[in-house]
């Protein structure tokens, strides 16, 4: 269905080509996982299936990638359309239209598809991903995963033979990222629709995946199935690095095989409780942040009923729930910036004084008590330079003293980011770095970080637990709201989950996140009922199993 | 909460359902031939009473009409804007006054500021008569009539199905339109959360450098989007080549600007008594001939359908018939003084009601219940969450 010939990409800008002599078959019917750090070219190979490599981004590809027998050099992605359907990561960012209908209908009239057939394709379509209920409904009040499935929905209706989906579940909660995957394998075992998809939070979608095409780096590109994959791949899903640990093989990719395997596993970590998940940091005893009956609304909607919280010195919160549940209002509203229609937050300050409203203050002050990082971290970010960044964000804390406050910051978080890059041009982990290097300057005791997670790899991750654990270790009370269970596993004591503005579950990660079916880590899911939440936890406890011998 | 018990209070405002009718959008085309016949309409009258006539004939057709819908919340504002109209209007006559006759009415007097001997002939300030604030009043009110036809059929027609109406050659403007609608809300979003953002940086929100620091982010997030969406719309098949040549482009052009050129001549011949005959109706006639050759040309090159089109039945007919009609009898000068159309206010007197005409504002009105009610609005539906699993 997808041939890739002898295919290598070169970008004028760039040294190195970004993909190199691929060769690549995908057979009908099949459901290929794109795997691979960010930046190694996985966003190149989609683009490349119909031909927005390099007909739209520009760049050189040499050799021949042709889909259902038509060659990509002489098809530009319009016509292309009715062969491949493309599904971005933001949903919002492809629609043309306003109403559920009409957007459906848009890729076929410009196929020319007679009104007749389309009036019949748009209902099977609506009936086929359950969204016939809200046909009229206008694009932007729908949530993520409708949204989402709106946007599959729409190059379906031109019967596509093949469909591109890069990240399509990583701004979706869990259950939206369920609703929209089974929506995907729906399609593939009834309409046998060859699927390429690219994913960063593999744990959802492996399981799923007849083959998997891994990008280790240098524009090479590896594929089989994914039990011989990810036994070598440089990034794995918890339940594959699970599957190392143990030396299981085949490498089960789903919670039931991995349970069916798991048996002897279990008896062998045996009732000994398991080791911590996270390095003992000290939690201190008086709060630093009090909260209480914060209630935040927009239009009379109340996003936040009077919730109570309290966040300690060294402790790292994890903030979850499904989109539209109040994390982000709570978090602006507790930083002062954000709207409060009323309650009280109370945060004391370094040198033990009066403790402060962070609303009443300037806003100078208020960020030297709470510093926030938003969503888009690059709102903050207007400067050309690196350099310039932290030059002013040195000139915005009255830090200029000690020499370069916050270019010391950054080196911390991040080493060896250059001054003078354009913050644009950096990875999304290190445009993260910059701005919480930013807010860090004004040495706030509070730091909350609103979805920090979204568009990180594993390694990215892994550098923010990094960073996180560090500035818990200053004595810094810490929250993160974020959906990704297998993060929070590795980077929060407490887990605080919102709903429809509430507060509804408070308490120590291995608690909250074990008893949720929909929550649990991987590991949690495969060793219950052991309270294990990570894969490190299990082979700490192996490892101490083997000296106890 | 709305209990079964309790009834939602019925508005006036509140669309009939039309009694055995099915509720359905009417062509927006009809709408707008409709608003247009009636603003030529306006365009022959100065009458105080057919004017109010007028706009309560819009009133009625708008509240009985209209969807709830974004834009067909708007009236109000072409109403505000009308207001405005006839204020400056009356301003600028009462201080660029020429002057008051002996027979005038004599009002009030500003202040007069001499203006220098190379500048005469324009005065500024001195006495204003009643008859000068009447008639710059009366002129404001027409064109104020004017622009609240033009803000009904904005409210009545939605604005993205009328621009689907537009001929093949033109669809690429369409596209262009409609999504630069949807971009401006996401655009005054992207402002806000940016500037909301600067005080987390505690960066001056004002001024300058505040201008700069919202600037930049706002931007290159809307040319990010923008890019993003363009590769969405190739992806999905936009501007897929139809059978057009370099030669036919040409032809295209050609005949579409000659055509535009007919048209506006023959505007000009017919509103100005003095220019030629031949400027009139047969410049008109043959612009128009030109352009829908053209637009018939550059629409060839075009292969697309429209999904749900529009039907183009009775009740259209009706609603632009009764609209064209108005306009009809206006022009005719049959059955009427012409004279009692523009009342004139020397001597000042009360105007009259000139039957016929006001009867045929009124027939434009019936279109009120001639359309098909509008559809009801959806109610956003809540979905059936889930119960969050985690306690």
């Amino acid at each position: 269905m997808i041939t890739f010939d002898q295919v290598s990409v070169q970008y004028e800008d760039m040294a190195e080509p970004v993909l190199r002599d691929v060769d690549l078959t995908v057979e009908e019917g099949e459901l290929c996982l794109v795997v691979g750090h960010t930046g190694v070219g996985k966003s190149t190979l989609l683009g490349a299936v119909n031909g927005l490599v390099p007909h739209f981004t520009g760049g050189t590809l040499y050799g021949r990638v042709t889909v259902d027998g038509r060659d990509t050099a002489g098809h530009p992605p319009r016509e292309l359309a009715d062969v491949v359907g493309v599904v971005g990561q933001d949903p919002l960012d492809g629609f043309v239209t306003d109403t559920v209908e009409e957007e459906l209908a848009y890729a076929m009239e410009q196929l020319a598809i007679p009104p007749a057939t389309m009036r019949k394709r748009v209902e099977e379509t609506l009936d086929l991903l359950g969204l016939a209920d809200l046909r009229h409904r206008a694009l932007y009040e729908l949530s993520g995963g409708q949204q989402q499935r709106v946007a599959i929905g729409s190059v379906l209706t031109a019967h596509p033979r093949v469909l591109v989906l890069d990240e399509p579940t990583s701004a979706l909660d869990p259950s939206a990222a369920e609703e929209v995957l089974s929506a995907v394998t729906r399609l593939v075992h009834d309409l046998g629709v060859t699927v390429l998809i690219a994913e960063h939070r593999l744990e959802r979608v492996v399981q799923y995946a007849d083959r998997v095409i891994h990008l280790p780096g240098g524009g090479l590109v590896t594929t089989g199935p994914g039990a011989e994959v990810f036994r070598t791949s440089s990034i794995a899903p918890p339940i594959v690095e699970l599957g190392r640990a143990a030396a299981w093989s085949p490498l089960p990719l789903s919670i039931r095989d991995a349970r069916r395997k798991a048996a002897p596993l279990r008896t062998l970590l045996g009732p000994e409780p398991p080791p911590p998940a996270r390095p003992g940091t000290t939690t201190e005893a008086a709060p630093i942040l009090v909260a209480r009956k914060i209630t935040v609304s927009y239009q009379r909607v109340p996003a936040v009923r009077e919730v109570d919280l309290e966040l300690h010195g060294g402790c790292v919160t994890a903030l979850m729930g499904r989109n539209g549940s109040g994390k982000s209002s709570l978090l602006w509203a507790l930083q002062g910036s954000g709207p409060r229609a009323s309650g009280t937050v109370r945060v004391g300050t370094a040198d033990g004084g009066k403790p402060a409203d962070p609303r009443e203050l300037s806003a100078v002050d208020a960020r030297r008590l709470v510093g926030l990082v938003p969503q888009t971290p690059t709102d903050l970010l207007y400067l050309e330079s690196v350099e310039q960044e932290l030059d002013q964000a040195d000139k915005e804390s009255f830090a200029g003293g000690s020499g370069s406050a916050a270019r010391t910051v950054l080196d911390r978080l991040a080493p060896g980011i250059d001054d003078a890059t354009h913050p644009r041009d950096l990875s999304e982990g290190q445009k993260l770095a910059l701005v919480l290097a930013i807010q860090l300057t004004a040495a706030p005791r509070v730091v909350l970080l609103d979805e920090p997670t979204r568009g990180l790899d594993y390694r990215a991750k892994g550098e923010l637990i990094r960073v996180v654990d560090g500035l818990a270790a200053e004595g810094r009370a810490v929250v993160i709201s974020t959906h990704d269970v297998e993060f929070v596993a590795r980077a929060a004591d407490r887990v605080v989950v919102m709903a429809e503005g509430d507060i509804v579950a408070d308490g120590p990660t291995t608690e909250v996140i074990v008893a949720s079916p929909v929550f649990a880590p991987q590991v949690a899911k495969i060793l219950a009922p052991l309270p294990y939440l990570t894969v490190h936890q299990v082979t700490r406890a192996l490892a101490e199993g083997e000296e106890g011998r | 909460m709305p209990s079964p018990l309790t009834r939602p209070p019925l508005s006036a405002s509140q669309p009939d359902t039309g009694g055995r009718r099915l509720p359905r959008t009417l062509h927006p085309m009809a709408w707008w031939i409709w608003a247009l016949a009636l603003a030529t309409a306006v365009s022959r009258t100065n009458n105080p009473l057919l004017l109010f006539l007028v706009i309560a004939v819009l009133g009625y057709v708008v509240t009985a009409r209209r969807t709830e819908a974004p834009w067909a919340r708007g009236f109000k504002y072409y109403l505000y804007l009308a207001l405005v109209v006839v204020a400056i209007r009356v301003v600028f006559r009462a201080v660029f006054a020429t002057g008051i006759t002996p027979n005038d009415h004599f009002l009030f007097a500003l202040p007069r500021v001499p203006t220098p001997d190379w500048y005469a002939g324009i005065e500024i300030g001195g006495p204003v008569s009643l008859e000068a604030v009447l008639s710059a009043a009366t002129d404001g009110l027409r064109i104020a009539c004017m622009l609240c036809c033009i803000g009904a059929a904005n409210t009545l027609a939605n604005p993205k199905r009328a621009l689907r109406v537009l001929p093949g050659a033109l669809y690429e403007l369409g596209v262009a339109v409609t999504v630069s609608l949807s971009v401006a809300p996401q655009l005054v979003q992207s402002v806000q959360r940016v500037h909301r953002a600067r005080r987390l940086r505690a960066a001056r929100t004002k001024g300058l450098d505040a201008l700069r620091g919202i600037v930049v982010p706002v931007l290159e997030d809307a040319l990010e989007r923008s890019l993003r969406l363009a590769a969405a719309m190739d992806s999905r098949g936009y501007g897929r080549a139809g059978t057009a040549t370099r030669n036919s482009r040409r032809i295209t052009g050609a005949l579409m600007l000659s055509g535009m050129c007919g048209l506006c001549a023959g505007a000009y011949g017919l509103l100005d008594a003095t220019a030629p005959r031949i400027l009139g109706l047969p410049a008109m006639a043959a612009g128009a001939v030109l352009c829908v050759a053209g637009l018939r040309l550059g629409g060839r090159r075009v292969t697309r359908t429209t999904y749900r089109p529009d039907p183009w039945r009775f009740d259209e007919w009706a609603v632009a018939g009764c609209g064209v009609l108005s306009a009809v009898v206006l022009f005719g000068n049959a059955g009427f003084n012409a004279a009692e159309l523009n009342p004139s206010l020397y001597p000042l007197s009360w105007p009259t009601l000139p039957p016929v005409p006001a009867a045929a504002i009124l027939l434009a009105g019936a279109a009120g219940f001639l359309s098909p009610p509008p559809q009801a609005p959806t109610p956003p539906t809540v979905t059936p969450q889930r119960t969050e699993a985690a306690t």
